[in-house]
C-alpha cells in the first residue's frame, strides 16, 4: 500500500483504527461512519485531528452536519466498477463546502487517478509504489476536459475565442 | 457539421496516446486480461466469438464524405473488407487485431473520429433523428443539442463508473424517429405556448430482458437548463442504481421500483441543489454549437423540379423507389434519401469498403458531403436536391444498392446474432436473410406495406425485436435454436411493446410463421391500414389462431 497525495508520493500520516481499539493519543485517526456516530463526543474531545470512512453505501448527507469538524474524508471502491464515490466527492466539494483532504481508498486502477482528481480527490491510498511514476502520469493523461467540476479547471466551450463569420 | 476544434482535436489525440499506452501493458503481460478488459471496454474494443470486435462511434449518426472514406480505407486496411452498421449509430469492425487497435484510433482521430464511449457502464454515443437539419417537421435540429451533450458527457468524471451502460436519445421532431421512449433518458424537443424551445424529458425506457416504455419526468424543461437536469438524473441514478444485480441495475428499474413520482422528487430536489451556471450551456455556448450546424449553401428554393417529374414519369423503378426511400425536406426543392443497407438476402446494415467508399463520391457530389447513419442500419443523404435525385439513384442502382424498400417487411433490423455475438442464443442474420428472400417480389412488399419486422440472438435485445411490429427473439430449447414471435411492438411516438403470441417456431418454420401472420394481416386489413393498425384494431386472436389453430400447443 501506498499513498499519493496531491500529485506525489508521501507518508501516511493518518492511522485506520477499527471500530474497538482505543484511540492513540495524538494520533490522526481515521473511523468508520459506525463508530463516528457512537463516540463523536469523545472522538471531537481528543484534541488531534479526526477522519471518517464512508462505505459506498453511505451518502456523505450522513455526515453533513460535521463537514467542518472533519480533518479528513475516506470514500471507499469496494470495487472499481462501483462509481458511487464520484458522486460524493463532488457533494463534498461542491455542495458541503468540504476543505480537508479526500481521500480515495479500495480497488481503484491507475488510469481512473484522473477522474478521480477531476471530482475532488486529493489523495488516493493505491497497491504498491513499484510503478510509482507510472501512476503518477497517469494524472497527465489528458489536457482538455469538458466539465466544470470544481476542481477549477474550465471547459473549452467557455474559453474559445468567438469565431468569426459562421 | 460540426468540425473539431484545437481542444477536441487534443483529447481525442490524448485518448489514443493513452490506450496504446495500455496495449503495450497488455502485450508484454504486465496487465492481465482481467486488468486490460475495463480499459479496452472504455475504447469500444470488445471480445466476440472468433475475435476482438471494434465499435467505432459515429456521434448522432452524422458522417461526412471524408469522414467514410476513412472507414472504408480501415475496412480494408485492418479488416476483412467490409465494416457493419449498427442500431445505435455506430460502425462495428468484426476482425481487428489487437496490436492493430492504436492505430486504427490515430486513423479515425485523423478524421476526428473514435471509440469512446460505445462500451462500458459509461453514458454512451448519444443518438438522434437521422434526419436532424433536414426534415421538414423538425422544431430544432437535434444536433445541436446532441453535440451539447457530447461535450458535457466526453469523459464525465462522475459519470464513467455508473451502475450500468446509459443511453440517451434526442428528437427535434414531433414525429419521434430515434425511439427516444426506449432509452435510458429520451428528450423531445417541443415548443411551449411561450414559443419557447424545450424539451420533454422521458426517463427508464429500455428494452433487455426488461422492456419498458419511458416515463415522462418533465413535460418542458427550458433548452438552456438541458445539462443541469442530466446531471441531477445522472446523480441520482450514479447513487441509487442497483449495482448488486447487472440484470437491475439500468436506471428503468430504479424508477420502477422507487416509483415515478418519487424518483422525480428525488431528481427534481437534486437539480434545485445544483449550482446550474456551473453545469449549463449559456445561450452563447448553444448559438457557438448551432452555427456549426448552419444548412448548407443551397442552391435552390424551387419547390418543383420539372427534371425529377419527368424521370419519374419515364422510370417506374426510378418511381418505385422514391416512393419508398425519399422524405420530405425542410428546404424547397430538396429531398432527404435514404439508403437501404437491406438488399434482398443480405446483411442488415453490413457495407463493404467499396460500398462505402462510392456513398462517400455520391455525398460529396450531391449531397453537401453529409451523410448519416440511422438506427434502422440504414443510410441517409440528408441534402440532395430535387434535379440529382436521379443521378443519385443511377449511381446506386449501378452498384446494387438501390433497394427500395425503406420501413417494406425486408427493410429488417436484426442484430448479428449467433454468427458473430458470444451471447447469442441463435443466429439473426440468417433469418434476416431467408424472410427477406421469402418477400422478395416487390409488389407484395408494396401490398403489404410498412412492416417493421426486428430481430434479436437474445434476450439482450439488440435487435430492438420488442419494438418490431413483428419481432422475433431466438431461444434456446435444448440446444436448437427457436424463435419467439411479439406482435405490435413500436419505436416512435406512439410506443408499444410486442405481446408474446404463443410457443417459439424452429429455425426452419419461423419464415413460414411470419408468412402466416402476413397473410392475417393481408386478409383482414381494412382499407389504409398498416400491419400495426389491423393488429392494434383486432388485438393478437386471430394472429394466434392462424398460427396454432383454435387450440394452441
Ligand atoms: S441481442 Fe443478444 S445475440 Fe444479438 S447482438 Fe445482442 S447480445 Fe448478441
Amino acid at each position: 500500500m501506498a499513498l499519493i497525495q496531491h500529485s506525489d508520493f508521501a507518508d501516511d500520516s493518518w492511522i485506520r483504527l477499527d471500530d474497538a481499539s482505543e484511540a492513540p493519543i495524538g494520533a490522526k485517526i481515521i473511523v468508520s461512519l459506525e463508530r463516528w456516530q457512537r463516540d463523536r463526543e469523545s472522538l471531537l474531545g481528543r484534541n488531534a485531528p479526526v477522519g471518517v470512512l464512508l462505505k459506498s453505501n453511505q451518502p456523505p448527507a450522513l455526515i453533513a452536519a460535521d463537514i467542518d469538524r472533519l480533518s479528513l474524508i475516506a470514500l471507499e471502491f469496494p470495487k472499481f466498477t462501483d462509481g458511487r464515490a464520484y458522486s460524493y466527492a463532488r457533494l463534498l466539494r461542491e455542495r458541503h463546502g468540504f476543505k480537508g483532504e479526500l481521500r480515495a481508498v479500495g480497488n481503484i486502477l491507475r488510469d481512473q487517478l484522473f477522474f478521480m482528481r477531476r471530482v475532488g480527490f486529493d489523495a488516493f491510498e493505491v497497491p504498491d509504489r513499484a510503478r510509482a511514476q507510472e501512476w503518477l502520469k497517469s494524472f497527465g493523461d489528458f489536457d482538455v476536459v469538458y466539465q466544470e467540476t470544481g476542481d477549477g479547471r474550465r471547459r473549452p466551450v467557455r474559453v474559445r475565442e468567438p469565431e468569426i463569420g459562421g | 457539421m460540426y468540425v473539431y476544434d484545437e481542444y477536441d482535436r487534443t483529447l481525442v489525440a490524448e485518448r489514443v496516446a493513452q490506450f496504446r499506452g495500455q496495449v503495450a501493458r497488455r502485450l508484454s503481460g504486465e496487465l492481465s486480461e482481467d486488468e486490460f478488459r475495463p480499459l479496452r471496454l472504455m475504447n469500444g474494443l470488445y471480445m466476440q466469438l472468433h475475435a476482438y470486435m471494434l465499435r467505432v462511434a459515429i456521434p448522432y449518426g452524422t458522417l461526412s464524405s471524408v469522414q467514410m472514406r476513412q472507414l472504408a480505407m480501415i475496412a480494408r486496411k485492418y479488416d476483412k473488407g467490409y465494416g457493419h452498421f449498427t442500431t445505435r449509430q455506430n460502425i462495428q469492425y468484426n476482425w481487428p487485431k489487437l496490436d492493430a487497435v492504436p492505430d486504427i484510433l490515430a486513423d479515425l482521430a485523423k478524421v476526428e473520429m473514435h471509440a469512446h464511449q460505445t462500451s462500458g457502464n459509461c453514458i454512451r454515443n448519444v443518438t438522434a433523428d437521422q434526419y436532424a437539419g433536414a426534415a421538414a417537421d423538425e422544431i430544432e435540429d437535434a444536433r445541436i443539442t446532441s453535440e451539447v451533450i457530447r461535450q458535457w458527457s466526453t469523459f464525465h468524471p462522475e459519470f464513467s463508473f455508473l451502475p450500468r451502460k446509459f443511453k440517451i436519445a434526442v428528437t427535434g421532431s414531433p414525429h419521434d424517429r430515434a425511439a427516444i421512449k426506449v432509452h435510458d433518458i429520451g428528450l423531445r424537443t417541443i415548443r411551449n405556448d411561450h414559443g419557447e424551445v424545450g424539451y420533454e424529458v422521458v426517463v427508464g425506457g429500455g428494452l433487455g430482458r426488461t422492456p419498458i416504455v419511458g416515463l415522462t419526468i418533465r413535460e418542458f424543461l427550458p433548452k438552456r437548463h438541458l445539462l443541469s437536469y442530466l446531471e441531477a438524473i445522472l446523480r441520482v441514478y450514479n447513487q441509487e442504481g442497483r449495482r448488486d444485480n447487472l440484470f437491475k441495475a439500468r436506471i428503468k428499474i430504479l424508477v420502477q421500483s422507487m416509483g415515478g413520482t418519487a424518483f422525480t422528487e428525488k431528481v427534481e430536489a437534486e437539480w434545485r441543489a445544483i449550482r446550474k451556471d456551473a453545469v449549463d450551456f449559456s445561450s452563447e455556448d448553444f448559438a457557438r454549437i448551432a452555427a456549426q450546424f448552419a444548412p448548407p449553401r443551397y442552391v435552390t428554393s424551387t419547390a418543383h423540379s420539372a427534371e425529377f417529374e419527368a424521370a419519374r414519369l419515364a422510370d417506374k423503378d426510378f418511381e418505385a423507389w422514391c416512393r419508398t426511400n425519399l422524405a420530405p425536406h425542410k428546404q424547397p426543392g430538396y429531398a432527404i434519401v435514404n439508403i437501404s443497407l437491406k438488399p434482398i438476402g443480405g446483411v442488415p446494415g453490413d457495407a463493404t469498403a467499396e460500398d462505402m467508399e462510392l456513398f462517400a463520391k455520391i455525398a460529396e457530389l450531391w449531397s453537401f458531403s453529409a451523410i448519416r447513419v440511422t438506427h434502422s442500419q440504414n443510410l441517409v443523404l440528408p441534402y440532395v436536391r430535387l434535379s440529382d435525385v436521379h443521378a443519385v439513384w443511377q449511381a446506386l442502382r449501378g452498384a446494387g444498392l438501390a433497394a427500395p424498400n425503406i420501413d417494406l417487411i425486408t427493410d429488417i433490423i436484426s442484430c448479428p446474432g449467433l454468427d458473430y455475438c458470444n451471447l447469442a442464443n441463435a443466429r439473426s442474420i440468417p433469418v434476416a436473410q431467408r424472410i427477406s428472400e421469402r418477400f422478395a417480389s416487390l409488389d407484395r412488399q408494396y401490398d403489404i406495406g410498412e412492416l417493421k419486422i426486428k430481430i434479436s440472438g437474445c434476450i439482450n435485445a439488440c435487435g430492438h425485436h420488442h419494438v418490431g411490429h413483428i419481432g422475433l427473439l431466438g431461444v434456446d430449447k435444448k440446444g436448437e435454436e427457436f424463435y419467439q414471435i411479439t406482435l405490435g411492438g413500436s419505436a416512435d411516438e406512439n410506443a408499444s411493446l410486442g405481446t408474446l403470441v404463443g410457443p417459439a417456431f424452429s429455425y426452419d418454420r419461423v419464415v413460414d410463421a411470419v408468412e402466416t401472420l402476413v397473410e392475417t394481416y393481408v386478409t383482414k386489413r381494412q382499407p389504409g391500414e398498416i400491419f400495426l393498425d389491423t393488429y392494434r384494431r383486432l388485438g393478437v386472436a386471430p394472429f394466434k389462431e392462424a398460427l396454432y389453430g383454435s387450440h394452441p400447443a
